[in-house]
C-alpha cells in the first residue's frame, strides 16, 4: 500500500524521481547513520561533505553508500561562489555523479549560509549542466532568483543548522511553498519528527536532516519515526488537511450573506 | 610543586653563562617586552583591549554556585557565564558541565574525531622562554632538515595513512626562514590534504605568502595572557613581545588563512584568567572575522630535556577538564584540540566530552619519524624534543581507540580551494 502511495506521489528534482521525502544531511558523518537512513529510514538522496570524503584508503564514504542511493554531494567548508564551483566541480570528478547542493558560508559560528554567493555559484553549477540544490534563508527575492538561475529545487533552513529547533522561519518557509514552483526542502535545524510532519504538512516537497538523527538515543528508531512522520506530514497535505490549518478556518456566518444578487 | 625553570649547562661560555644568569636576575637588563622590534607589522585593532578589560576585572573567587547553576541554566552562554564555569565555585559542577558540554560537542560535532600530526621540521631557536626545551642556553641536538629531509618524513607520515598535519619549527627567523617554511608547505601539499602551522608570528602579508605555500591554518600559543607574568617567563628574543604574538591570528586572517589556534599554556600564571583570556581572544576575533574558523588548544606544562622538574603546578586533571568543559560550553563551535602532552586515558575520556581533534604518531623531535614508525635506527641524525609526550599512541592504535570509544575518526575535513 505504501508503494502504491509513493508510485503515485513522487519527488522530482531536476528530472529525477525519487520516491522518499527524506533526505540524509552530512554533517555529522557516521556510518551506522548512513545504515540507518537508508534502511528505517528510506533515504534515497544522501549527502556528502566532499571536503570530509576520505578518498585514502581509511574507510572512503564513497565506499558505504548502498546501491540505489544517489549522492548528494555538498560544498560545505566555501566561503564564497568561486569556491563552491571548484568544490562541485571536484566532486563531480571524484565521481559523486551531476547532483550538488550549494553551501556557502561565511560564518563559522552558526553556519548560517550566504544568499547572494549562493545565487551565484548557482547561475554558474546550472549553466555547467549540475542539478543544483542551493541551501538557503528563507528569502522570497532569493528565492526566485534561485529559479531563475536555474536551481532544480530550493532548500531553506528551518533553523539554525544542528539546533535541532525546529520550524523557526515557519512564516517565511510557507511564503517559498505558496510562491515558487520548484520542490521546496527543508533543510537545518529539523530536531523532532514532528517539525517534520509539521513542514510535510505546510507543503514542503521534503526534509532533510541529520543531527536530529545523528544524536538521538536509538538511531534506526528515529529514523522509522521520521519516515513515518514525513509520511503522515505527506499525506495530510495531499489531504488538504493542511492548508485548511495554515489558512485558518472558515467564519460560520459568512460576512458576504446580506448579498442579495 | 613549585617549578624551577632554571638550568645552567656546562657548554655554555662563561660570556653566555653570565649574560643569561643577568637575564635571570635583573629585569633592567631585559627589553621592554611591550615595545614592537623593527619590521613587525602593527595592526589596529580593539581585540586587545577588550580581552585584557574582562581579565583584569575577573576575580574568580567571587563567583558564587548560584552563578553558576545560573550558568548552566542559559541556554546561550555569556560572558559572565564563562567566567563563573572558569571559577573555583564551578568544581563540584564538573560532571553537569561535562554534560553540557557533551551536549554542545555532539551537537556541534557529531561522533567525530579528527585525528593529526605535528611535524617538527627544525629546533633552532632564539628565544630565552625559561620553560621550553628549544631554549636557546637549553643545551640539545640541534637540527634543521633539508628538503629532502622533510618529504622523507612526511612520506612515512604519510604511509601511515594520515592526512592532516601541523608543521613546526623552534622560532628561528634566521635558521628557519619564512621561506624555508613556504618551501615546506609546498612539500606537504603533496603528501596532506591539510596543512597547519605553528611557527614564530609572522607579519599579515608572511602570511598570505604561506597560505599560498599550502598552508591554511595558523596556531600561536599566547603560552600566557598576564603581560606581566609573561615578561618574567620569555626573558629574550623577539617572542619577548607579547603584544605582537597576541596579533599574530589576526594578522593570519588578515593574510587570508581559514583559521586560528589558540592557547594558553596552563600552568605559568593564574591559569583561569588565563583560560578566560584564551576564550574572550576567541569570542572578539570569531565576531571581528565571522568566516574564519577557530580552534582551542589546552596545554598544560610538561618535563623537558634537562629539567624533569618542570609540572603544570594547580592545573591537575580535573582543572583541565573544568576549563575544556567551559571553553565547549561557552564556544560551541570551535574544534578543541588536546594533545599527547595528556595521557592515554585522558584523551580517551576527553573526546567523549569536549574535545575534537586529537594528535597521533607524535613526535616532538626532528628527523625521527621513521624511527619511531618502524623502530629502524636513522642514524644518529636526529634532534631533540621540545617537550616530553606522554600518549605515544600511533596513527593506526589511535584510529582503533577512537573507534573502539564510539567516535568516528576523521582524517581531513577540509579541501584546500
Amino acid at each position: 500500500m505504501q508503494t502504491v502511495q509513493h508510485n503515485s506521489d513522487p519527488l522530482v528534482i531536476g528530472g529525477h524521481t525519487f520516491t522518499s521525502r527524506f533526505i540524509l544531511g552530512s554533517g555529522k558523518y557516521s556510518l551506522k547513520l548512513i545504515e540507518a537512513a537508508v534502511r528505517d529510514a528510506g533515504a534515497e538522496l544522501i549527502t556528502l561533505a566532499v571536503r570530509r570524503a576520505n578518498t585514502r584508503e581509511h574507510e572512503n564514504i564513497l565506499d558505504y553508500i548502498p546501491q540505489g542511493v544517489t549522492l548528494l554531494p555538498n560544498t560545505s567548508g566555501a566561503r564564497n561562489a568561486e569556491e563552491a564551483v571548484r568544490i562541485a566541480r571536484l566532486a563531480r570528478e571524484l565521481g559523486c555523479g551531476d547532483f550538488v547542493k550549494i553551501e556557502i558560508m561565511r560564518d563559522s559560528k552558526y553556519l548560517l549560509p550566504d544568499n547572494q554567493e549562493t545565487i551565484r555559484a548557482t547561475e554558474t553549477l546550472a549553466k555547467e549542466g549540475f542539478v543544483v540544490m542551493p541551501y538557503m534563508y528563507p528569502d522570497l527575492n532569493t528565492a526566485r532568483d534561485l529559479v531563475n538561475a536555474g536551481a532544480a529545487a530550493v532548500m531553506p533552513l528551518a533553523s539554525p543548522i544542528g539546533s535541532n529547533k525546529g520550524l523557526a522561519t515557519r512564516e517565511f518557509i510557507q511564503i517559498l511553498i505558496d510562491e515558487i514552483d520548484l520542490p521546496i526542502i527543508v533543510d537545518a535545524g529539523i530536531g523532532r519528527p514532528s517539525q517534520a510532519c509539521e513542514a510535510m504538512e505546510m507543503g514542503a516537497a521534503a526534509i532533510m536532516a541529520n543531527t536530529a538523527l545523528a544524536t538521538a538515543g536509538d538511531l534506526p528508531l528515529m529514523a522509522s519515526a521520521f519516515r513515518k512522520a514525513i509520511e503522515a506530514g505527506r499525506q495530510a497535505y495531499l489531504s488538504g488537511l493542511g492548508r485548511v490549518l495554515v489558512r485558518g478556518a472558515a467564519a460560520s456566518d459568512p460576512l458576504t450573506g446580506f448579498l442579495r444578487d | 610543586m613549585e617549578n624551577q625553570f632554571f638550568v645552567d649547562s656546562e657548554y655554555l661560555s662563561p660570556e653566555a653563562l653570565s649574560r643569561k644568569h643577568q637575564l635571570e636576575t635583573d629585569p633592567a637588563s631585559r627589553t621592554d617586552h611591550m615595545a614592537y622590534l623593527p619590521g613587525m607589522e602593527r595592526i589596529q585593532s580593539d581585540v586587545m583591549d577588550k580581552v585584557m578589560a574582562q581579565m583584569g576585572a575577573y576575580e574568580p573567587d567571587q563567583y558564587t554556585a548560584r552563578d553558576v547553576e545560573a550558568a548552566l541554566a542559559h541556554e546561550t552562554c555569556s560572558i559572565e557565564d564563562f567566567k563563573a564555569l572558569l571559577s573555583p565555585a564551578a568544581e563540584p559542577y564538573l560532571e553537569r558541565m561535562a554534560q553540557r558540554a557533551r551536549l554542545e560537542t555532539r551537537k556541534h560535532f557529531g561522533n567525530t574525531v579528527y585525528l593529526f600530526t605535528p611535524l617538527y621540521i627544525a629546533n633552532y631557536c632564539e628565544n630565552y622562554c625559561i620553560y621550553c626545551g628549544f631554549n636557546c642556553y637549553n643545551h640539545i641536538k640541534r637540527m634543521k632538515l633539508n628538503a629532502e629531509q622533510i618529504e622523507h618524513e612526511m612520506r612515512v607520515i604519510a604511509d601511515s595513512g594520515m592526512e592532516e598535519v601541523l608543521l613546526l619549527t623552534g622560532e628561528s627567523r634566521s635558521m628557519s626562514g619564512v621561506e624555508y617554511i613556504g618551501e615546506a608547505c609546498k612539500l606537504a601539499r603533496k603528501y596532506f590534504r591539510m596543512v597547519g602551522l605553528e611557527i614564530y608570528p609572522v607579519n599579515s602579508d608572511e602570511y598570505r605568502y604561506l597560505r599560498a605555500c599550502g598552508a591554511d591554518y595558523v596556531t600561536v600559543f599566547q603560552e600566557t595572557y598576564d603581560p606581566d607574568k609573561y615578561e618574567t617567563l620569555h626573558l629574550m628574543g623577539h617572542k619577548r613581545v607579547w603584544p605582537y604574538r597576541f596579533e599574530a591570528q589576526e594578522r593570519a586572517l588578515m593574510g587570508g588563512m581559514r583559521g586560528v589556534g589558540f592557547s594558553a599554556l596552563l600552568g605559568l600564571a593564574d591559569f583561569r584568567k588565563d583560560a578566560l583570556a584564551t576564550g574572550l581572544h576567541v569570542y572578539y576575533l570569531q565576531r571581528k572575522y565571522p568566516h574564519a574558523e577557530m580552534s582551542l588548544s589546552c596545554p598544560r606544562l610538561r618535563p623537558i630535556i634537562n629539567n624533569d622538574r618542570i609540572n603544570p603546578r594547580d592545573v591537575h586533571e580535573r582543572q583541565l577538564c573544568q576549563v575544556l568543559c567551559a571553553y565547549r560550553i561557552f564556544l560551541p563551535f570551535a574544534g578543541i584540540t588536546v594533545s599527547s602532552r595528556e595521557s592515554a586515558e585522558f584523551r580517551n575520556g576527553i573526546v567523549k566530552i569536549a574535545a575534537t581533534k586529537v594528535s597521533a604518531g607524535v613526535s616532538t623531535g626532528i628527523g625521527d619519524h621513521e624511527s619511531k614508525y618502524t623502530g629502524q635506527e636513522s642514524g644518529g641524525a636526529e634532534g631533540d624534543e621540545q617537550f616530553e609526550i606522554n600518549d605515544g599512541r600511533s596513527f593506526a592504535r589511535m584510529y582503533d581507540d577512537m573507534s573502539a570509544e564510539g567516535l568516528q575518526p576523521v582524517l581531513n575535513d577540509y579541501l584546500y580551494v
